[in-house]
């Protein structure tokens, strides 16, 4: 058997290594060739799935729906105490003192994390902004949309919480948050499509027992991941549901 | 479900009695205190089919101002605040029944009379082709959309009663 993991593009570069590693203890752990592929965007990844090449996925929540109820895949675990959260912020030296404050016409930026664009806009919504008059943009990463709040080029940003807390000091000191989402619910899952779905207990095991062993410990640390939990498939439904409430 | 106890409702609240789809009826004492949505937070919970409380996330607690036991096994109506038309509800219920997705601007009932406005969305769970019950997502709405629903429900209200 020959299984593709693969990661959603949202992932923090630094944590490149990790998944590498992560993929060489799964194939030792599973006994299988499993190859990591990597993709640069999210549509590069859904036309990957779309053609059935994908097996595993540590996939984003927004393409829960289409990866269980159009391709079948079937949860396994998620990593412990990891929910994505959103900060929505503004340059320090913005006049805008709350969500309240900003106007339709805005421009709004972010890194293009689907869920968490969802979760920012959603935020905006108390100051009556939605998609149809705000000006959006999609930046490459994290820092260029921190560099177009700093250049006053948008007024306002939508980071994932985790990449705003490891900006730089001076880069966060250059930006006010005014909105943070404490929404605990929504986070990544890592499902398995019909390939791999004979190994899924074995794997969901694994997975579980890893935060006890001091060299697969070091494994999660380098992912950023303190464990991994066991998710049930009412899990994933009750993901999707979610979603489903958040969606226009 | 037990009439709301004047123990528990805090300054001056108006006595009503609100009757609900099946007949029951149960006394709300409802004050004019708002309290303002928590900022960046979503108010979850699920219900079974007949809209009885399974499941709810620790912002539905402290909003509706119960505790997590006594909110479970409730039904939904609970937070029914007596602002309310029932045509609202009415509306939820066909629309998700139908297993489409409901969204609107609700007045909720605190246990200490005070109320809470949500912007909430409802859609049915339906696994293996069944609805087996809903989940509610509620979050911060602007404050034009609640002016503007205050004002439409009086209207619907005052067509109601007449």
């Amino acid at each position: 058997m020959k299984l593709t993991l693969t990661v959603s593009p949202d992932f923090s570069p630094e944590k490149l290594a990790g998944w590498h590693i992560f993929n060489t203890w799964l194939q030792r752990k599973l006994d299988v060739d499993c190859h990591l592929e990597m993709f640069g965007s999210f549509a590069e990844q859904r036309a990957a799935i779309a053609a059935d090449k994908i097996d595993l996925i540590y996939a984003n929540p927004y393409d829960a729906a289409m990866l269980v109820r159009e391709k079948g895949f079937v949860a396994v675990s998620h990593p412990m105490g990891l929910p994505d959260e959103a900060v929505v912020a503004v340059a320090a030296n913005s006049s805008c003192q709350s969500v309240e404050d900003l106007k339709p016409g805005i421009k709004v930026v972010s890194s293009g994390d689907p869920d968490v664009s969802m979760m920012g806009m959603i935020l905006l919504e108390p100051a009556d902004l939605n998609a149809g008059n705000v000006t959006s943009e999609t930046c490459s990463s994290y820092v260029l949309v921190a560099k177009q709040l700093m250049t006053g080029t948008a007024d306002v940003g939508i980071f994932p919480a985790r990449a705003y807390d490891g900006l730089s000091s001076m880069v966060r000191n250059s930006l006010r948050p005014l909105v943070r989402s404490e929404i605990s619910v929504i986070r990544h899952m890592l499902l398995a499509g019909p390939n791999a779905a004979p190994l899924v207990p074995q794997l969901r095991t694994a997975l579980t027992e890893m935060a006890s062993v001091d060299k697969d410990a070091a494994i999660l640390k380098d992912l950023g991941f303190s464990g991994w939990e066991a998710s049930s498939q009412e899990d994933v439904e009750f993901m999707i549901d979610l979603m489903n409430t958040l969606t226009s | 479900m037990n009439d709301m106890d004047p123990v528990h409702v805090a300054g001056n609240a108006v006595q009503t009695t609100l009757t609900y789809f099946d007949g029951q009826q149960r006394s709300v004492l409802a004050s004019t205190t708002e309290v303002p949505y928590p900022e960046g937070k979503l108010i979850v919970s699920r219900t079974d089919t007949r809209g009885i409380i399974t499941q709810c996330n620790q912002a539905f607690i402290d909003m509706s101002g119960y505790q997590e036991s006594e909110l479970i096994g409730q039904p939904h109506c609970l937070l029914r605040h007596p602002d309310m038309p029932k045509a609202a509800y009415a509306d939820l219920w066909a629309t998700v029944n139908a297993g489409k997705k409901w969204d609107g601007y609700v007045k909720n009932l605190r246990k200490d009379g005070s109320h809470y406005w949500v912007h909430a969305v409802v859609v049915p769970n339906v696994r293996n082709g069944q609805i087996v019950g809903f989940t509610s997502v509620r979050r911060k709405p602007s404050r034009s959309k609640v002016d503007a629903s205050a004002a439409l429900y009086v209207d619907m209200k005052a067509k109601e009663t007449a």
